[in-house]
């Protein structure tokens, strides 16, 4: 079974629908945790702190915490090595491309053309994203448990705005195009539901990228101190 | 066009290109309605030219003159291959067979697109969808699965393998089975006569940025999938298809739809999703059917 989904363009296609989907799933929750932001800084790092405790006494300090760390790190990894062996396979099986260049050529929207380097500014992001807001190693504040501080020190700075506006940016692109193609490569069919979808898409990459955005402007423009 | 114009096409081809071009601006602007239903239309066409799988191909303009707008494209090659057979030289190599849109031999790109720019086959496309003057570029189907084997030609040998890795069903043969001998719902009859349609023509691989051959696979394991016929070996099937259809090299899906706007046959995107499906369905399954 292992090998009949990782395997196949179809199976592996799959898996990174899933594993597309469950960050999906975790950018919802995580975009709306960030809006305590705009609370104030006791009811931010006060969050901040429960996501630490959540199950306790049943289970330890960081545990849940752990436990989202371990499926994400093997959601990204998953989408990543299956997006990476998936292109180059594509790319092998058009070795020569057609001399026209016309009009006639392939319509695709810019969301479709750009998942390859989109995934790729926000495999990148994950990382300076880590480094900046989880180990601190790159945050200018760099205050562990207090994340309301490190925040707006972060976006405070130019370099930190950019990075992250330009990755929410990609992220919106690829969540229009990912949504519907996750459904598509699970089988999901019929027109009624295709309508639906695209709207779907839509929708959720606008609320996410505008949720998470919220954060560095309410930063940049002083909402939030 | 003109006689003198035609005469110095005819006597000097090809290789005379600036010539012609200066002969052709010099009456353009003066010919305007006068040329058409008697002389029919002057194309410059690019054309894809390789003498073999092993050898370096190139672009190679020609001009054709008195094409008539209700020939279609394979007459218009035709009338090509009569004045380069007539001048001593190779004749442009493209397949065909029944020039009726029914056997999907007549594969090339015309323009960027696969069989040019009206969702038919290349020998049902018609000489009126250009103007008179245009630069037409064709091209062969472009696909790793699809080795060039001469000029237009490809090998769509693959195609016919992932058929065989699956695309049947195991029936009885002798006398043909009593028709109400197995029911066949209303739309999965339906569902069942739109997929048999695809012809095999690959024009949804040349038109895949991926070099896919997802929507022609789909077709079949649909087709079959869904009739009462085709159950025993519905799992079998769309693992055994899909199988082949990765080891020919043939690319995966990224949802672009340009082959469902390619097919010929109005094979749709859609089906693409039902096969996932089947497959990831038949994985569930364990495996074999
Ligand atoms: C970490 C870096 C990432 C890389 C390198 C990456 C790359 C890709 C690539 C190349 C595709 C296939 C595009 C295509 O089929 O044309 C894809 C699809 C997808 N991505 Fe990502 N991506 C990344 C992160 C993410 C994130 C953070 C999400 C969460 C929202 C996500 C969700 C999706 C979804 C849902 C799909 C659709 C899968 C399908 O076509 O079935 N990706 N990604
Ligand atoms: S699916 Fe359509 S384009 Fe592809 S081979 Fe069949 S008829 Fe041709
Ligand atoms: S020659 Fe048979 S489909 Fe065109």
């Amino acid at each position: 079974m292992v090998n009949l989904l990782w395997r196949s363009t179809i199976g592996k296609k799959a898996v990174m629908a899933v594993s597309g989907l469950v960050m999906l799933l975790y950018l919802v929750a995580h975009m709306l945790g960030n809006l305590k932001i705009f609370f104030g800084p006791d009811d931010f790092n006060g969050y901040a702190h429960w996501l630490r405790t959540i199950g306790e006494p049943a289970l330890g300090y960081e545990w849940t915490l752990w436990v989202v760390r371990v499926v994400l790190l093997a959601a990204v990894v998953l989408h990543i090595v299956a997006a990476y062996q998936l292109s180059r396979r594509d790319i092998a099986a058009r070795p020569v491309g057609y001399a026209h260049r016309g009009a006639s050529r392939l319509r695709m929207t810019f969301a479709t053309r750009t998942m390859r380097w989109g995934g790729v500014i926000l495999g990148l992001f994950i990382v300076w994203h880590i480094l900046d807001l989880t180990t601190l190693t790159v945050n200018p504040h760099a205050e562990p448990g207090h994340p309301y501080e490190n925040v707006v020190a972060s976006f405070s700075t130019w370099y930190g705005n950019t990075i992250y506006i330009a990755a929410m940016l990609a992220l919106g692109l690829h969540i229009r195009h990912g949504f519907a193609a996750a459904a598509r490569s699970l089988g999901v069919t019929s027109a009624r539901l295709a309508a639906g979808l695209r709207v779907t898409a839509n929708g959720l990459a606008l609320v996410l990228t505008a949720g998470f955005l919220a954060v560095p402007l309410a930063v940049m423009t002083g909402v939030v101190s | 066009m003109n006689a003198p114009h035609s005469t110095s096409d005819r006597t000097q081809p090809g290789a005379t290109d600036d010539a012609e071009t200066t002969d052709g601006a010099a009456h353009g602007t003066t010919d305007g309605a006068a040329h058409g239903a008697t002389d029919g239309m002057e194309l410059t066409l690019r054309i894809w030219r390789q003498p073999g799988p092993e050898e370096q191909g190139a672009m190679t303009t020609y001009r054709v003159t008195g094409i008539s707008p209700d020939m279609s494209f394979l007459d218009m090659l035709d009338t090509l291959n009569e004045r380069l057979i007539a001048e001593g030289d190779e004749p442009v190599a493209f397949d065909h067979d029944c020039r009726e849109g029914i056997c999907g031999a007549c594969g090339m790109v015309i323009n960027g697109q696969a069989h040019g720019p009206q969702p038919t086959t290349t020998c049902q496309l018609h000489m009126r969808h250009f103007d008179d003057g245009d630069t037409i570029d064709v091209e062969p189907w472009r696909a790793a699965a699809f080795p060039v084997i001469r000029d237009l030609v490809v090998d769509r040998g693959a195609l016919d393998r992932v058929i065989g890795a699956g695309g049947y069903i195991t029936a009885p043969t002798g006398s043909a089975p009593e028709a109400h001998a197995t029911a066949v719902p209303k739309p999965a009859a339906d569902t069942a006569f739109a997929h048999a349609e695809c012809i095999g023509c690959g024009a949804c691989v040349a038109a895949c940025p991926n070099g896919a051959a997802m929507l022609f696979t789909a077709a079949k394991v649909v087709h079959l999938g869904v009739l009462p016929q085709g159950a025993p070996e519905r799992e079998s099937r769309v693992l055994d298809m899909v199988t082949a259809m990765d080891d020919e090299g043939f690319g995966g899906c990224t949802q672009v739809g340009a082959c469902a706007t390619a097919c010929p046959k109005g094979i749709p995107f859609e089906s693409i999703s039902d096969m996932n499906r089947e497959y990831l369905r038949a994985v569930r399954k364990g495996g074999r059917g």
